[in-house]
């Protein structure tokens, strides 16, 4: 550990993916994820890296996109409006498998909202934004330390996998300022890209070998020639109106995500040995649930805190885990149940799982999840 | 006969292409790779085949991407250029060349085209110009002349049509040119030129359409679509010495505007420098 500095948390993104190899960003400003922008214009530039203002967010993501199948470590940052309008080619990031990161700053919707106040409710909008069958890998980091280590983490998602990454942050987060002390370049664990073809690929691009999931290709430029498309295509990436390529292709690309899903998977949880009652959370709505945990706490209560940082999939091995010592949930999110919904989904009815949010712009605070949890109490008494 | 050019510089596995008889967008992506193949060859302009990514959007101009052996990327509808931005600013030694069509470039992606003109970023943007969204069946365009009809223009298209080559110009294209199917030697001579022009260039190729355009507007079948082009579209030389009289009703092909504006990665080169020197101080 170096010493402490003070960081905003959209800088301790660019300051992380800049330690993961980050070198491109094009993007369009939008609060409150611009100042990703603009550290990014001041920084890339020192480490040799490029920086580009689109016109909008859709030229934003095809730029990062056209970036990385020349070979560099791409990112983009925006907010909901400008992560709906980048839907389309996120989706052919997935399709055609082109690493990239996409970090979304969650300020209050739908449409133009409350531009400058927290929100969380793009978390359908990061799996479901795009439309088709397609898997979606999203990190939401809690504070300006995960800021900087999750970013370099959605890299080497996003590089192992082929597949664009969202960085789902939140307003609360993104400009968040707190000491950090950051992680030892030296202790960093990043994972380059495959540059080169699969063994026996044979110049086919998109080839994988038995048992695998991921292609691997050469950049653009780098002495192999072949073709990217979004249309369902063979190994060889030449589009083809095979139903049976197209299914396996699909597969594929669903499979590479849902058979990893144990590596790519992680949580956090605070004082869930004994609880009794667990709090759903995640993002910027952390802060508020630890509290509220450490004065129910006080109070004797037996609460805890279960965290998905991964997002998308949602974690519902993990939580399936801890069900069987629960009575009780409580989801707590800026939103109106979005989360809430893979909750459910995981609990199937086995325990009554209870909700929080708020879609007004404003916070949700410790006292109000304290009083939430009382409430909650006395609804069990009255039965 | 197919011509050595199409084993050499075609993904011949994948051919015949899907295009309709008669569509002029095969001798459109042939004059492209004999622009390529004559830069390969010349020792004035070194350079080799992997130097060259082809970048298309949607549409029937953008399967050409395909058949093209080249490192190829078929993108979105209207985001080519987004694309192709991305590529070059990451690795500006590749000659990018984006393979469009009118709708593409001008009704959907029409904001990319002119940003990536204003920035003068070193693409070239070769124009399938075929007046009509051939693809989805023959609906009207941004270059749909007034009047013409199309699927979606049963009693005739209300629009005013788009001229690409002096949008691009006006958006601040540093090299705005115009072809067409007819006159492939001049087109592939114009699409040479502007490959090797340091900077944002765009072609606009008048394709034909005898499928959609030309049957709905009964311009003929497709060799009455080329005479048209024979008569009506004059290169550049000859355009200059005709009379008043003589250039009613024709357009002129070859080099519409030119400039030596600065590039932009080559100015985001010297941002890079700048940066770092700063850096030491």
């Amino acid at each position: 550990m170096s010493k402490a500095v003070l960081m905003q948390g959209n800088e301790a993104v660019v300051e992380g993916a800049i330690a993961a190899g980050f070198r491109f960003f094009a993007g369009y400003p939008i609060t409150p994820s611009t100042e990703i922008a603009e550290q990014s214009a001041l920084r890339l530039p020192q480490v040799g890296g490029k920086f580009i203002q689109m016109e909008d967010e859709i030229a934003s993501i095809a730029a990062v996109l056209g970036a990385s199948a020349a070979g560099m470590k791409a990112m983009t940052a925006t907010s909901g409006p400008g992560f709906s309008l980048m839907q389309e080619n996120i989706g052919y990031g997935v399709m055609a498998e082109i690493p990239c990161v996409i970090v979304d700053v969650q300020r209050a919707g739908p449409s133009t909202g409350l531009a400058t106040s927290p929100a969380q409710g793009d978390y359908m909008q990061a799996k479901w934004g795009t439309h088709g069958d397609h898997p979606v890998i999203a990190i939401s980091p809690a504070s300006v330390l995960e800021c900087y280590t999750l970013i370099i983490r959605a890299f080497n998602l996003s590089e192992k996998y082929r597949t664009p990454v969202i960085f789902l942050m939140d307003e609360i987060v993104g400009h968040m300022r707190e000491g950090v002390e950051l992680p030892n370049p030296n202790d960093l664990i990043i994972n380059p890209r495959k540059m080169s073809f699969h063994d026996g690929a044979n110049k086919q691009c998109y080839y994988v070998p038995e048992g695998e999931f991921i292609p691997a290709m050469k950049p653009f430029g780098q002495g192999e020639r072949y073709n990217i498309t979004g249309l369902a295509h063979d190994e060889s990436g030449f589009p083809v109106n095979s139903n049976e390529i197209a299914d396996k292709l699909v597969t594929r690309l669903l499979e590479k995500v849902e058979k990893n899903v144990d590596k790519i998977c992680r949580i956090e949880e605070y004082a869930m040995d004994d609880a009794e009652t667990a709090i759903v959370c995640f993002g910027g709505t952390t802060r508020a649930v630890m509290s509220a945990v450490l004065k129910a706490r006080a109070e004797g209560k037996k609460v805890g805190m279960f965290r998905p940082i991964t997002v998308w999939p949602f974690p519902e091995a993990q939580l399936r885990e801890r069900l069987p010592q629960l009575k009780k949930i409580l989801m707590v999110e800026h939103n109106h149940g979005q989360m809430l919904q893979e909750v459910q989904r995981t609990v199937g009815g086995k325990l009554p799982v209870d909700f929080l949010g708020c879609v007004d712009g404003t916070v949700i605070s410790p006292d109000a999840i304290l009083n939430k949890l009382n409430e909650m109490e006395g609804k069990r008494h009255a039965k | 006969m197919p011509s050595d050019l199409i084993h050499e510089y075609m993904r011949i596995d994948h051919l015949p292409q899907i295009w309709c008889p008669g569509c002029g967008n095969g001798v459109i992506m042939h004059d492209v790779a004999t622009a390529i193949h004559e830069l390969i060859e010349d020792p004035d302009t070194p350079c080799n085949r992997d130097d060259f990514v082809i970048v298309s959007g949607i549409g029937c101009s953008s399967r050409a991407a395909g058949y093209l052996d080249f490192n190829s990327i078929h993108t979105t509808h209207g985001r080519a250029i987004g694309f192709a931005t991305g590529i070059k600013l990451a690795n500006p030694k590749l000659h990018v060349i984006v393979l469009t069509g009118d709708g593409d470039c001008s009704a959907i992606g029409g904001n990319h085209l002119i940003h990536a003109a204003r920035r003068n970023i070193d693409l070239s943007v070769i124009v399938f110009n075929n007046d009509i969204y051939g693809m989805t069946g023959g609906q009207y365009s941004p270059t749909t002349p007034n009047g013409d009809k199309a699927t979606t223009a049963p009693y005739g298209n209300v629009d005013r049509p788009f001229d690409i080559a002096n949008l691009a110009t006006g958006a601040g294209a540093s090299f705005s040119a115009r072809g067409d199917v007819f006159h492939a030697r001049e087109t592939i001579s114009i699409i040479k030129q502007a490959i090797l022009h340091k900077g944002f260039s765009l072609v606009d190729v008048y394709a034909i359409c005898p499928t959609y355009y030309g049957r709905k507007n009964k311009k003929g079948d497709a060799v009455e679509m080329l005479k048209w082009q024979k008569e009506n579209l004059v290169p550049t030389s000859k355009f200059y010495h005709m009379s008043e009289e003589e250039r009613a009703g024709k357009k002129m092909i070859g080099i519409l505007s030119y400039n030596d504006y600065p590039e932009y990665t080559a100015e985001y080169a010297k941002v890079i420098e700048a940066s770092q020197k700063k850096g030491k101080k």
